[in-house]
């Protein structure tokens, strides 16, 4: 099993000339102009927000699906992502540090109402950082 | 610009129904303009608040159904879509399309077709509604609320105890709404003690998956006074959004589009939070009720909690909120809420509210689509 960040997709966010940063990028950024660069999430920690362990969950989800909404600091900057706990029982709280560890398949892209083709099915969890 | 009058409302009975799209819509319009005393063929916009018959039923074009339905031809229909906030973004529409002189009479009719689905269905055709960064992580709107409670209760030091509270406020006050889907008063230790379903959320805490329909009649209040002497005047409405992907906000307490959107009614009424006699607020989650009463301005920011445990929005407190029995008990067809949620104010300003009746001359209804990613808020005034 490897997840050495080099070997996977990055996670990407844009970063716009005013210094800002969003996950996911957008065509337009907060400060009203196009993104200047990208930046790879994937390469830093992020802290817990906020999470929740979802029970209800859609066709093709896991389930219980655990979820955190978690705020990288990108150099003094932050910006926040939300993801998959690795951890389908809740190991983290509010304040916990966490890194991001790719999944090649985050839900079932067959079962669900949103067309396959339309978007990506990979992307990263979030774990306890050790 | 004259002013907007509501001169008649309906709503169907919620639940799980027999009926299809077309003849839930039917159901409630025809009901609407048996309320006003006016024909059909004095229609001149028709408007459809749906968010997804066709991903639910396989039924499009709506609009033009209903507009046969109700001999309405050749009245201009269309469809609004802001999914769960459809019902408030088709009240904005009626009000427009009458304040801008197009219509002299605007019927508005919200329904949707759902409880045919399974809940998971169901909950994936809402949450289809997320970004793509969102959706491949299995996020659905209850698994938002659960997030934004479980912040809630620690950033503002709120017992879990006061979420059960909105829910058994709510269930309460839907036991005298003939139209509610659930009659039935819950206790606080049912509601507590119910399955989890996001953590620190529970069943209770949720709005069921409903079937329903529900319909209001625009008019200038000139025309209005051609049909009764007691009617309600749209005095504000504002429409806003706030971010697609959720946790982009800056405080995920705070409902950007509930702040911006109440200021624009806020600003067109000349009224502010302290002149509002009854509201309905969007409590698709126990959670909502608590953000929206803040960001309306009537509580401090962290204080919605500490309202309803001290009885504030009950029916009888100072500021009654979701007399109707709200989304949690009432149902929550996606396009009807916001259309129901006005019928219960236009009911309690022309006292005609039955055993919800509260004194009330100001009401607002506040309308979340998403997860707060679009809101309408209107003010509605009784003329009496």
């Amino acid at each position: 099993m490897s997840d050495t960040p080099t070997e996977n997709p990055p996670m990407k966010a844009a970063r716009y000339a005013d210094g800002s940063i969003t996950y996911p990028p957008h065509p337009i950024g907060p400060d009203g102009k196009e993104p200047v660069e990208t930046v790879d999430l994937s390469e830093y920690t992020a802290t817990v927000v906020t999470w929740t362990t979802s029970t209800a969950t859609p066709p093709g989800v896991r389930e219980p699906n655990s979820l955190a909404i978690v705020e990288f600091d990108v150099d003094g900057e932050p910006v926040r992502a939300i993801g998959q706990l690795e951890s389908q029982d809740t190991d983290v709280d509010i304040g916990d540090d966490v890194e991001p560890v790719y999944a090649a398949e985050l839900r079932d892209p067959d079962a669900g109402i949103r067309e396959k083709e339309s978007q990506a099915w990979d992307g990263y969890r979030f774990r306890p950082v050790e | 610009m004259e002013r907007v009058a509501i001169i008649g409302a309906s709503m169907t009975q919620f639940g799980q129904r027999d009926a299809w799209i077309r003849e839930l819509l039917a159901e409630a319009g025809q009901a609407c303009l048996d309320d006003a005393g006016v024909a059909p063929d004095a229609i001149d916009h028709l408007y459809v608040s749906n968010m997804a018959s066709g991903e639910f039923e396989g039924q499009t074009g709506v609009p033009n159904a209903l507009a046969h339905d109700l001999a309405a031809m050749p009245a201009y229909t269309a469809r609004i879509d802001q999914t769960s906030s459809s019902g408030g973004a088709g009240t904005y529409a009626a009000w427009q399309s009458v304040a801008s002189g197009a219509s002299e009479m605007t019927l508005l009719v919200g329904g949707e077709k759902m409880t045919h689905r399974t809940t998971a269905e169901s909950t994936d055709v809402i949450a289809s509604l997320t970004h793509p960064v969102e959706y491949k992580h299995g996020v659905t709107l209850p698994s938002f609320a659960g997030l934004t409670a479980r912040l809630y209760l620690h950033e503002y030091d709120a017992p879990r105890e006061s979420l059960g509270k909105v829910a058994v406020k709510n269930h309460k006050n839907g036991v005298d709404n003939p139209h509610a889907q659930f009659r039935k008063e819950v206790d606080l230790d049912t509601v507590l003690d119910s399955p989890v379903v996001a953590d620190p959320l529970r069943l209770y805490d949720f709005c069921p998956i409903t079937d329903g329909s529900a319909a209001l009649l625009f008019c200038p209040e000139s025309v209005a006074r051609e049909y009764t002497d007691e009617y309600a005047v749209v005095s504000g409405i504002g429409g806003a959004t706030d971010t697609h992907v959720v946790h982009e906000r800056a405080d995920p307490t705070t409902m950007g589009g509930v702040v911006n959107s109440s200021e624009i009614a806020y600003e067109m009424a000349d009224l502010g939070p302290e002149d509002i006699d009854v509201a309905e607020l969007h409590d698709m989650f126990t959670i909502l009720e608590f953000l929206q009463s803040e960001d309306l301005g009537f509580f401090e920011k962290g204080e919605g909690w500490k309202a309803v445990e001290d009885g504030v929005t009950d029916r009888d407190g100072e500021l009654p909120i979701n007399t109707s029995g709200g989304l949690k008990s009432k149902g929550h067809p996606l396009g009807a809420s916001g259309v129901a949620q006005v019928y219960e104010i236009y009911k309690q300003l022309t006292r005609d509210a039955g055993d919800r009746q509260v004194d009330a001359d100001v009401g607002l209804a506040c309308n979340v689509g998403g997860f707060g990613n679009c809101v309408t808020t209107t003010i509605l005034e009784a003329e009496r």
